[in-house]
């Protein structure tokens, strides 16, 4: 029998330690279905779920809400929307009560004085011309005065088919304002016009995001494993899909036979009642979904099945220490 | 059947079980080491744990609680575990 440290040396045993036992939980919550922008391609609205219920607006309701979700076992809550800075106090039911990470998309900067060490993850589209393209303004110019050194926040940088051979300069400004970046890949929900992937550009987009761990590993924060994984959609012998999803929503989950998945993971509305399908739109095809998060989770939960040689168990460990990162359940 | 040979042979009825559903090839449960970690060294993650749980459930009336699942890091440690808590004590 394969064990892991039949297949690790000293140094990668004690990276798996520190990893093994995190156990971590995560689900996700709409905390409003308001926006300050309105970016073409995004999900949330393209699909209808800004309507699909009502907002809950009582800040004790929010407050049991939380503590029902952590009985439940969720160690980490991620935040979306909407934007989820347009209302703090809801975002602080969580933070108050368990490990909390708040997407946004940077203009509004999370106090910190309430917020000390909360987790924030600013989006990203691209360069000025694409920023103002698809979300009608350059967010980076006011997202970096705000954030600017912030040791508990990076960029999530969604990389479009207009960014191929263009994302440095990105990966420099974020250097240079002393922020981290995490790189995942847009999947064109509404169909904007020049946004489709075309073939070829997932290879070159993989080889550059190589490039660039390789030339900014301080600043990345990534895998060459997590690169293949989410510009090919294949993992081991596996391809991604609706048979394959590890970030299902559990009791919507009706798929037999059931696959690897995230235990207890349920993506709740406004409400606080409505469940969404999965952790994006469910107008998505599954088989083109390019969700950063899905794909991480899903090298996440197989585990064992990357236990078949050295290299399949560090790739494996190199994306579970990224993730960790990424909700700083370990430092960077 | 004394204390020892009941022991003996929830060890290997776990061990089994731990075989069967987590598909681990090269091993019986007779050369399963009952002292080895799940986490550390099998790669066993939650998700792996309830499935046996289930599993283990049915075999020996046994409810694992989740909360149990850290305390729970070897083959021996999960046969003491039913026995202590079996309904049918021997």
């Amino acid at each position: 029998m394969k064990t892991v440290s039949s297949l690790l040396d000293f140094h990668w045993y004690q990276r798996y330690q520190n990893i093994s036992k995190l156990n971590i939980r995560s689900s996700i919550y709409d905390v409003t279905n308001q926006c300050n922008l309105r970016c073409k391609g995004c999900f949330f609205f393209s699909s209808g779920e800004d309507k699909a219920a009502r907002e809950e607006t009582d800040p004790e309701k929010w407050a049991a809400f939380v503590d029902s979700e952590k009985q439940r076992g969720v160690n980490l809550a991620i935040l979306i929307g909407g934007e989820p800075t347009l209302c703090l106090d809801r975002v602080a039911a969580f933070y108050s009560r368990m490990p909390t990470y708040c997407a946004t998309n940077g203009l509004i900067k999370v106090p910190r004085d309430r917020f000390a060490d909360m987790m924030v993850g600013i989006s990203l589209w691209g360069d000025e011309d694409d920023e103002k393209r698809l979300r009608g303004k350059d967010t980076f110019r006011i997202s970096s005065k705000n954030y600017e050194g912030d040791p508990y926040t990076y960029y999530l940088y969604t990389i479009t088919p207009n960014q191929v051979g263009r994302t440095e300069h990105i990966i420099k400004k974020i250097r240079d304002v002393g922020l981290k970046v995490h790189m995942q890949l847009l999947s064109n929900d509404e169909g904007v016009d020049g946004f489709y992937w075309r073939d070829g550009e997932l290879a070159d987009l993989r080889a550059e995001m190589d490039e660039m761990l390789d030339a900014y590993p301080d600043t990345v924060i990534s895998s060459k494993y997590y690169h293949q994984v989410i510009t090919t959609g294949k993992m081991l012998d596996r391809t991604f899909g609706w048979a394959e999803c590890p970030s299902v929503t559990e009791p919507m989950d009706t798929r037999n036979p059931q696959p690897r998945r995230l235990i207890r993971f349920i993506r709740r509305a406004s409400d606080l009642e409505t469940m969404h399908r999965c952790c994006t739109s469910a107008t998505r095809d599954c088989s083109t979904c390019k969700d950063g998060a899905a794909h991480m989770s899903w090298i996440m939960v197989n585990k064992r099945a990357h236990m078949r040689s050295t290299e399949d168990l560090q790739n494996w460990i190199e994306v579970y220490e990224m993730f960790a990162k990424l909700y700083q359940f370990i430092p960077w | 059947m004394n204390h020892e040979a009941n022991f003996e042979q929830t060890v290997l009825g776990v061990a089994g079980i731990v075989i069967e559903e987590l598909k681990l090839e090269d091993v019986t449960p007779e050369t399963f080491d009952p002292d080895l970690d799940m986490i550390d060294e099998v790669g066993v993650d939650s998700m792996d744990l309830a499935t046996v749980a289930l599993v283990l459930q049915d075999e020996y009336g046994v409810r694992i609680d989740e909360e149990d699942y850290p305390k729970l890091k070897t083959i021996r440690m999960i046969a003491e575990y039913i026995l202590e808590n079996s309904p049918v004590k021997t």
